[in-house]
């Protein structure tokens, strides 16, 4: 402990003064000195993991660190751990794709356009039933002069229950009011959830898997999809077997980031991350920046679904629209070269124009990728100085090939990893040694992440316990280490918008950040410590830990991986 | 640092020992412990995602304005409730922003038009790190212009000098001096009094310097907002703050401030202003809300605003001409609010570059003429009293618009 504090106030110290030389030398030095021999494991676990669980160490001890590694480079080779399977198998919108999730779990307001007809209405009769309530209640709101009934208990109920039935339904424990509430019959349940959403709110934690489905569903359908997504993502930090897999897809979404909020992509988000990102995070980068340049989700959250070039044919034809740069833009800065990548405005306005057309079949009914040649700009293009004359799609395609080829990517995405995965501020040293990787490798992702664990730089002084977890790491890392069992994830979701990481809602196309002095602030300190003690004494909804030190979990150490 | 530190929280302890003591008396106790409570104070906002600054602050009487936004300008005044609001003839304000007439005729409020940051870039992250670190086109700069403003101190600091409402701490406060992030007032504290004390002693005891120097600054705080919120909070005068984040954040900055526990800078943000797609009836809902906020902060405060000054900001303006899906896309120069007792408000400053083709900044946007550190400098120096202006904006040399 006293060794690692040490060096870990070393660094600290360090960067604080970084820039003057022999400092600089210093913090060189740092990233040279290694971890002793029996700190390795751990490195690899808090690095490469979202932190140890108890045995961890052992498992890997084993196994010898060589292979645990090269497993976790080839996720496909691990056997996925079933009592994951088993709890991901409840948010059944994580395996629907965009069309589904429009059909069950629609806006209020396109339920009414359901009713009106035309749209195709969910498999399931009982989920049929259900929205059609909601979808009445939902009308009935919107009618005006009619006031809202408060969700509260009302007088209303008496129309619904006998005086008995309510009195039931008031008994002390939540077991009981539960086993009053399942006497009803199932269609009766459903009127009264839907009359009195919050009232039963209060069954949730006891409830079977179904009724809290139903549950969930009355306060709201839509919503459902995204906190389906944040429940999936903490599950899975905390179980998944393919550890390193899902830390990578975090990183990845964040660098490819897109704000679940806007409009569509509420409905959209999901099969982007299951199927653009998470299967390619080990992959070209190339294909990951093609997966997610036609993705429905980036087209619609950076606007260029609506891009269109100079109206061609008869004028009037269709409605006038324009250029938007808006994709162009953060695809230079953001997802490739870097703002530092050597790129004019110029640049920009020309990579918009190559990507017109690239748009979405009916976003708001969850519709796949579609290149409109109509809207397409068949004009000569110029990007960072190459002509782009290919004509339809292919010039948008050109453009990917032209910029994941092109040398400031190779750095600017070594550099992000490093930050990640090394140091806030990582050597230059180690991130020219991957630029290296990446450009020899035609941007073989999986070869980048092997450079970087067999470097120096992985196993030193620099990077042991140095960085500040993201909130994801920290809660994920806190239940880990306490042995958590997580019956539902929605409290460990809502700690973790708390500490400043709302999942899925950075507004912002930058994602956050992957310095770790981002979360270093009082706010979020009194969260995390909050949290530590709530969690070691199973106070968080959902989450039992086996034996869990809560100051332990809250003090400056644990912060830090 | 660390009897500093233990002296600090010893003697909020003791405020806490005395709690039946009456409101005035400890906000006297504390008031004594803090340095000079009425000094003056600074609150920034920035509004994320870059403001249509040509539909916030209205150039009625510019032709090419209307030429330009053939579906979302803003009628002239007089042409129904969706005009423009009439400041002086030529700017208007736009018509969710009613609640800001009454300041700005009473001359408390002052607007500054067409000016910003004189980098180029279109990039929402750089325009804000650049306005926030107060360097525009300089990368490296580590720290924020409101943590550099703060005057040099004398003697004892309070924890909440300079604080952020928000779950991080913005750029812009970032630096040598302490600056607090607070969410929400009633809840930053540790719940359980064994897991404090432990948290307390851990964070002072550890040789991570950087923890530690957070771990101090949040138990400070919490200590003191643990006396200050001993009664609940009303707003004065009947101010109704509006529902939401923004609304929210500048209430307790109010509080904060009324509670004399020493703030001297407060930042909060607002987002979702990078209207690409139909801007209109978005910007019109978002402008309701920043307007009502502000003028329930100025009616909060009252007297005491004499002592405050409240400038907003934005990273960039938008393109002059609207896009294709009626909104507009990243541009240049913005508009900027200045809002206090002592401000000479009832004007619009700064030169108007005109909007025709040849006027505009690269033949797309509205063009620049006063730079955002003239505004922030005169307020770093005149309002704030601070000196050193050189070291808030290195390598630039204010030029006061005259606001205060």
């Amino acid at each position: 402990m006293s060794r690692r504090t040490t060096a870990v106030a070393a660094v600290v110290a360090l960067s604080l003064f970084a820039g003057a030389t022999v400092y600089a030398k210093k913090t060189i030095q740092v990233f040279q000195q290694q971890i002793p021999k029996q700190d390795r494991i751990e490195q690899a676990l808090n690095r490469l993991t979202f932190g140890p669980r108890p045995g961890d160490v052992d498992r890997v001890k084993a196994m010898g660190l060589k292979k645990w590694i090269d497993l976790q480079l080839h996720p496909s080779r691990i056997a996925e751990n079933p009592v994951l399977t088993a709890r991901l198998k409840v948010l059944d919108s994580l395996f629907m794709n965009s069309e589904d999730l429009v059909v069950n779990y629609p806006e209020l307001r396109m339920l009414r356009a359901n009713r009106q007809g035309g749209l195709p209405v969910p498999v399931d009769p009982e989920r049929t039933r259900m929205l059609q309530k909601l979808a009445e209640r939902f009308e009935n709101r919107q009618k005006p002069g009619v006031p809202p009934p408060a969700d509260a208990e009302q007088p209303e109920t008496a129309s619904l229950l006998t005086p008995e039935e309510l009195r039931s339904l008031r008994a002390t424990t939540p077991e009981q009011r539960l086993a009053a509430f399942e006497a009803f019959p199932v269609e009766k349940q459903d009127d009264l959830l839907v009359a009195f959403p919050q009232r039963f709110q209060g069954l949730f934690p006891v409830a079977p898997p179904e009724l809290r489905r139903r549950l969930q569903l009355v306060t709201g359908p839509q919503q459902m999809v995204t906190r389906d997504l944040m429940e999936g993502k903490l599950l899975r930090a905390i179980y998944s077997s393919h550890q390193l897999e899902e830390v990578l897809t975090d990183f990845w979404y964040n660098h490819f980031n897109v704000f679940i909020d806007k409009g569509a992509d509420r409905y959209l988000v999901t099969a982007y991350e299951r199927d653009v990102i998470r299967p390619r995070v080990l992959g070209k980068f190339r294909d990951l920046l093609e997966a997610t340049a036609k993705s429905p989700a980036m087209l619609f959250y950076l606007d260029n679904w609506e891009s269109v070039g100079p109206p061609k044919g008869k004028p009037g034809a269709r409605p006038r629209r324009g250029l938007n740069e808006n994709y162009g833009r953060e695809l230079l800065e953001l997802h490739t070269l870097g703002v530092d990548g050597g790129y004019t405005q110029k640049d920009v306005t020309e990579v918009a124009r190559c990507f017109t057309g690239w748009s979405i079949n009916r976003p708001q009914l969850g519709g796949g990728f579609r290149f409109n040649e109509n809207a397409h700009d068949a004009g000569e293009k110029t990007v960072l100085g190459e002509k782009i004359h290919a004509g339809g799609i292919e010039d948008g395609e050109r453009v990917l090939d032209l910029l994941a080829r092109y040398p400031p990517t190779a750095r600017f995405i070594s550099r992000k990893l490093a930050m990640r995965f090394v140091a806030d501020d990582p050597p230059a040293s180690l991130v020219d040694r991957m630029a290296e990787t990446f450009r020899k490798t035609d941007g073989d992702l999986r070869a980048v992440m092997k450079t970087m664990i067999e470097s120096k730089e992985f196993w030193s002084v620099g990077a042991f316990h140095t960085k500040m977890k993201s909130p994801l790491e920290l809660v994920a890392s806190a239940v880990r280490a306490g042995n958590g069992d997580v019956d539902y994830a929605r409290s460990l979701a809502d700690q973790v918008a708390q500490m400043g990481e709302p999942l899925y809602r950075k507004l912002e196309p930058t994602g956050y950040s992957n310095s770790g002095k981002e979360w270093l602030n009082s706010a979020g300190l009194v969260t995390r410590m909050n949290f530590a003690l709530n969690l070691a004494d199973n106070k968080v909804p959902g989450v039992k830990v086996e034996s869990a030190n809560g100051v332990q979990l809250g003090s400056p150490e644990f912060q830090r991986h | 640092m660390t009897s500093r530190r233990v002296f600090l929280r010893n003697s909020a302890l003791a405020m806490v020992g005395v709690g039946s003591a009456p409101l005035w008396l400890e906000r006297a106790l504390y008031a004594a412990e803090a340095p000079a409570p009425r000094k003056k104070i600074l609150v920034a906002i920035f509004q994320r995602g870059a403001a249509d600054g040509l539909n916030v602050v209205v150039p009625h009487g510019e032709t090419a304005y209307y030429a330009l936004r053939p579906t979302i300008a803003i009628p002239r005044p007089g042409s129904g409730p969706d005009g423009a609001i009439d400041l002086d003839g030529f700017f208007g304000l736009h018509p969710s922003l009613a609640p800001l007439k009454p300041l700005f005729d009473q001359q408390h409020l002052a607007i500054v038009d067409a000016v910003g940051s004189p980098d180029p870039t279109r990039s929402h992250f750089d325009a804000q790190d650049y306005m926030e670190s107060g360097t525009p086109g300089l990368k490296a700069t580590s720290d924020g212009w409101m943590n550099r403003a703060l005057p040099p101190e004398t003697g004892r600091v309070s924890a909440m000098r300079a604080l952020s409402l928000g779950p991080v701490l913005p750029r812009a406060m970032r630096g040598a001096n302490p600056a607090l992030a607070i969410q929400s007032l009633g809840d930053f504290r540790v719940r359980n009094a064994d897991g404090a004390k432990a948290f307390e002693q851990l964070y002072q005891d550890t040789s991570d310097t950087a923890l530690r120097a957070a771990g101090q600054e949040t138990f400070e705080a919490i200590n003191t907002l643990q006396v200050m919120q001993k009664q609940p909070y009303t707003p004065a005068a009947g101010a109704k703050y509006p529902g939401g984040r923004f609304g929210d954040s500048l209430r307790q900055i109010a509080q904060l401030i009324k509670a004399e526990v020493g703030v001297e800078m407060a930042f909060a943000d607002i987002g979702g202003w990078d209207h690409h797609v139909n801007e209109a009836g978005q910007l019109s809902n978002l402008l309701r809300e920043y307007g009502q906020a502000l003028a329930a902060f100025w009616q909060d405060m009252g007297d005491r605003m004499s002592d405050v000054v409240l400038v907003t900001m934005s990273e960039f303006g938008r393109t002059a001409q609207e896009n294709g899906n009626r909104g507009t896309d990243h541009g240049h120069a913005n508009c900027m609010f200045v809002l206090g007792g002592g401000v000479m408000g009832g004007q619009v400053y700064g030169r108007w570059p005109g909007m025709e083709k040849e006027q505009l900044y690269e033949g797309r946007d509205l063009a620049l003429t006063t730079d955002f550190r003239d505004v922030l400098g005169e307020l770093v120096t005149r309002h704030l009293g601070n000196r050193s202006v050189e070291r808030v904006f290195p390598n630039y040399s204010p030029r006061p618009v005259g606001l205060v």
